[in-house]
């Protein structure tokens, strides 16, 4: 129960990170990554208390995509930073029209 | 209070601390290093539940690979960080009151079931995570394995397409072209008469 509360808490400290830098994105991308460590760490808790080797699994699965997700968000990043100059989210409005 | 519960809340403890400074850092390096420090003391509590594999794969994987992406990313990037911080400690409060409010409801859905669950039983000495972990992986979970593994070559293609640039400038080959050409756009015959070789003094004076 304990591992619970503290990924509750990691997971609650990312969302503050994701109000606080809500202007550069890529401390959004790394408090993105925390939350995904919380969410792992809830789920190999559940798998050692549980006895059962699906939550790691998932983990694994989980550890897949977030890593797909940080080279893609990463890359879109760099390619915005060539065109733009900068990583503001405040100056990614072109889609407004 | 035994040794283990001792190591779980150091680790909770700089965790937590790591979380922190990871959002609240002036410098994006910092805040980068710091959150290596969290997967790390992360990979320690994992080896706490028993589950080697994930965190070695943590350590690798993470640590070696991602957040040196991020740091490559971070250092490459020429950011104005003291511009990209005006305003940051008003979005205080709003962050707060959400984070806040999601600990308390945690908090109440965890005193009210009921978590008694009897500590994880002791493993036998042969017991190997690493090879539970495979077994499943390789045998029920096969098709997601290998869907993982596509995905990742998607992402790869992605990340590659995404970053690439055309330089100008450089002289390349162009296939298409060179498949498409014909005889006749390089050979061209010209009809030479035939020539008698000239005699005379020339000749001599050559040799």
């Amino acid at each position: 129960m304990h591992y619970l509360i503290l990924g509750s808490i990691l997971f609650a400290i990312s969302v503050v990170g994701i109000f606080l830098n809500r202007k550069n994105v890529l401390i959004l991308l790394m408090a993105i990554e925390l939350m995904l460590l919380a969410v792992n760490i809830n789920f190999v808790a559940f798998s050692a208390y549980l006895n059962d080797m699906a939550g790691q699994v998932f983990v694994f699965f989980i550890l897949t995509v977030a890593a797909a997700e940080a080279a893609i968000g990463l890359a879109i990043l760099v390619a915005l930073f060539r065109n733009l100059k900068s990583i503001n989210v405040e100056d990614l409005d072109g889609l407004k029209g | 209070m035994d040794f283990k519960d001792l190591v779980f809340y150091g680790l909770a403890a700089i965790l937590l601390l790591a979380g922190l400074r990871v959002i609240t850092s002036r410098n994006p390096v910092h805040s980068a290093l710091s959150l290596v420090l969290a997967f790390f003391t992360a990979a320690g509590l994992w080896l706490l539940l028993q589950a080697e594999f994930l965190a070695i794969t943590l350590v690798l994987v993470y640590i070696g690979a991602v957040m040196v992406l991020f740091m490559f990313v971070v250092m490459m990037l020429d950011i104005n960080t003291e511009e990209m911080r005006r305003g940051f400690w008003s979005y205080l409060p709003a962050g707060l009151l959400v984070g806040g409010l999601m600990v308390a409801e945690m908090l109440l859905v965890l005193r009210a079931g009921d978590w008694d669950l009897p500590e994880p039983a002791a493993l036998s000495a042969g017991y190997s995570n690493t090879k539970a972990l495979g077994r499943l992986l390789y045998t029920e979970y096969v098709y997601a394995f290998e869907l993982a593994a596509v995905l990742l070559l998607v992402a790869m293609i992605a990340a590659i397409v995404l970053t690439h640039r055309k330089r100008s400038g450089n002289k390349q080959m162009q296939a298409g072209l060179q498949v498409k050409v014909r005889r006749e756009d390089r050979i061209r015959l010209v009809n030479l008469k035939p020539q008698k070789p000239e005699t005379g003094s020339d000749t001599d004076a050559g040799g």
